[in-house]
């Protein structure tokens, strides 16, 4: 997982080739620490074929509002830099996470 | 063969929590399923402050993490799952998640409730886009905007001060009069003082619209029936709660709203099914009366479990037939009778005696009828099921109860 800030979203992210997925957390986000593991361990299983960040909203306000991400947790998914896919919400599971990286594997 | 519990606990909010340490601390082998982290909705508030002993700086996830604490150091154990079905009939009871399938001897169902939708045409759309349910969650990333508070109970006046630590103005959408809210007064008097917090009284909200963010609400006013557009960045929607009971649908008693109906020892319809904390139907739905309904069921399950126990191998399972004496022990010729039926049995041989105080023995109660103003009062078992019984209790009713044996 990298850590991704305002300085450097747009070299990692934005300018990435290939699928990036950017996990949008903040502190105060009960379910996104609760999925934090989960994430970690998607980012060992698709090592090689889709690059991992993550955000910290607290920090970058700006930048995840830019994205429009408005609400925590939001996955939000990058196909050489174009936003294509998102799921966000108190309600989302790891299992859906994993759906969606699959779907986007292939 | 699968592990079977003593007492497994659906749930790890306050309620949940409560009845996993009462039950571990009972020495019960006890289990709680819950599918996140433990804290449930309180763990959703940062500002939690009406626990008795937690005042002022107690946050919602600090609480719940050592209700959660104080759990596990009893001996509960917790398991992640996502409940998905029960069998509620089946002995031991069964409980079927995503992942497992999990025995207890008895059940405390304590899912709690989940945020009600307004149902205004966006809302769903634009949900995690500036429509939440859930300040701590989202609050800072509203710094510097302006945001809308949607209801005017507790949960909405509080988490309205406290998006205003972030938002520039937070406006609070009440559909009654000028004045009236559904919160408790202290708090709604400290929210007026509250510079930041705007108030639009007679109002609901139509519908919530943008394109890829919130961009405005339409409110419309009921007294007057005129509808506007009102520019806003987000809006948190307080309109109360839903419990989480879809699972027992035809299985226990739900009211009309789908709560558990309960009696005072949190038993829902179902013998060994009790329910805790805010999927019951009760008049206070708070963290305090949560934990409170969650010892109570725990100890209440505690003495199912024994009392089931106890029923299983001294009478259902018993090699010989069994005379069970009911009895209320403040009667005194009562229990006069009842040493008289003891004499008896001494005398036969192959013939046991369990006697039972029904004014504490629910389960027996319960499953036999057994009318308090009628005792004491005699069953005879064989293999498990009352053959015969006696209601006045002398010679000749002992001497018809075990004829020809
Ligand atoms: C914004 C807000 C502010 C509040 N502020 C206060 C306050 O200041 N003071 C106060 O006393 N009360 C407050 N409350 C109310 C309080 O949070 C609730 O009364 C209390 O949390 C109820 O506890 P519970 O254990 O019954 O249910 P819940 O807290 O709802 O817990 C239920 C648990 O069950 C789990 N669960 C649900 N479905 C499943 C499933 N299928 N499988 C497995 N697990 C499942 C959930 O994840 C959750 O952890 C507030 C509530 C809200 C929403």
């Amino acid at each position: 997982m990298i850590e991704v800030t305002k300085d450097n979203f747009d070299t990692e992210v934005l300018n990435a080739q290939g699928i990036v997925m950017v996990d949008w957390w903040g502190p105060k986000c009960e379910r996104c620490l609760e999925l934090m593991p989960h994430v970690e361990e998607l980012a060992g299983k698709y090592r090689g074929k889709v690059k991992f960040c993550s955000v910290d909203t607290s920090g970058n306000r700006r930048l995840a509002i830019g994205q429009k991400v408005l609400g925590l947790p939001a996955i939000l998914f990058y196909e050489n830099g174009q936003k294509i896919d998102e799921i966000s919400g108190q309600e989302i599971t790891p299992e859906d996470i994993e759906a969606k990286l699959q779907q986007h594997v292939e | 063969m699968e592990q079977v519990y003593d007492l497994l606990v659906l749930g790890g909010g306050p309620a949940g929590l409560a009845a996993g340490m009462y039950g571990a601390r009972a020495r019960m082998k006890t289990g709680i399923i819950e599918k996140g982290r433990p804290g449930g909705q309180a763990a959703t508030t940062e500002d939690l402050e009406n626990y008795p002993g937690f005042g002022r700086g107690t946050t919602g996830p600090g609480l719940t993490q050592a209700m959660a604490d104080h759990a596990t150091s009893f001996g509960a154990e917790f398991i992640k799952d996502t409940i998905v079905a029960l069998d509620l009939k089946s002995s031991p009871k069964k409980v079927i998640g995503k992942k497992g399938e999990y025995l207890g001897k008895a059940i405390i169902y304590a899912l709690g409730a989940e945020p009600r939708m307004l149902k205004a045409p966006g809302e769903g759309k634009l949900r995690g886009k500036g429509v939440s349910y859930c300040a701590t969650c989202d609050a800072d990333l509203f710094e510097e905007l302006d945001v809308a508070v949607v209801g005017s109970g507790d949960a909405a006046i509080e988490e309205a001060e406290y998006l205003s630590k972030f938002a520039d103005n937070v406006s609070v959408i009440v559909i009654h009069e000028e004045g009236k809210v559904d919160a408790n007064q202290v708090s709604f008097e400290r929210a007026r003082q509250n510079p930041k917090l705007k108030w639009i009284w007679n109002s609901i909200v139509k519908s919530i619209n943008g394109e890829e963010l919130v961009e405005s609400i339409t409110l419309k006013n009921i007294k007057t029936g005129e509808e506007s557009d009102y520019p806003i960045n987000g809006v948190f929607i307080f309109i109360g709660t839903v419990p989480l009971t879809e699972v027992l649908a035809g299985q226990v008693e739900l009211n009309q709203q789908g709560y558990i109906v309960t009696d005072e020892k949190m038993a829902a319809s179902v013998e060994g099914v009790f329910a805790a904390g805010d999927v019951r139907a009760k008049y206070l739905r708070q963290v305090v009366t949560a934990a409170s309904d969650g010892a109570i069921a725990a100890v209440a399950a505690e003495k199912y479990v024994h009392e089931t126990e106890l029923w299983e191998k001294e009478v259902l399972q018993a090699q010989q037939p069994v005379v069970v004496a009911y009895y209320n022990p403040t009667d005194m010729s009562g229990t006069e009778k009842v040493g008289m039926v003891d004499r008896f049995v001494r005398d036969h041989k192959g013939l046991a005696l369990v006697k039972v105080d029904a004014t504490r023995n629910e389960l027996v109660g319960r499953r036999y009828n057994i009318d308090l103003d009628r005792l004491p009062r005699l069953h005879l078992f064989i293999n498990g099921e009352v053959k015969r019984e006696a209601d006045d209790i002398d010679e000749a009713s002992l001497e018809a109860l075990v004829k020809s044996l």
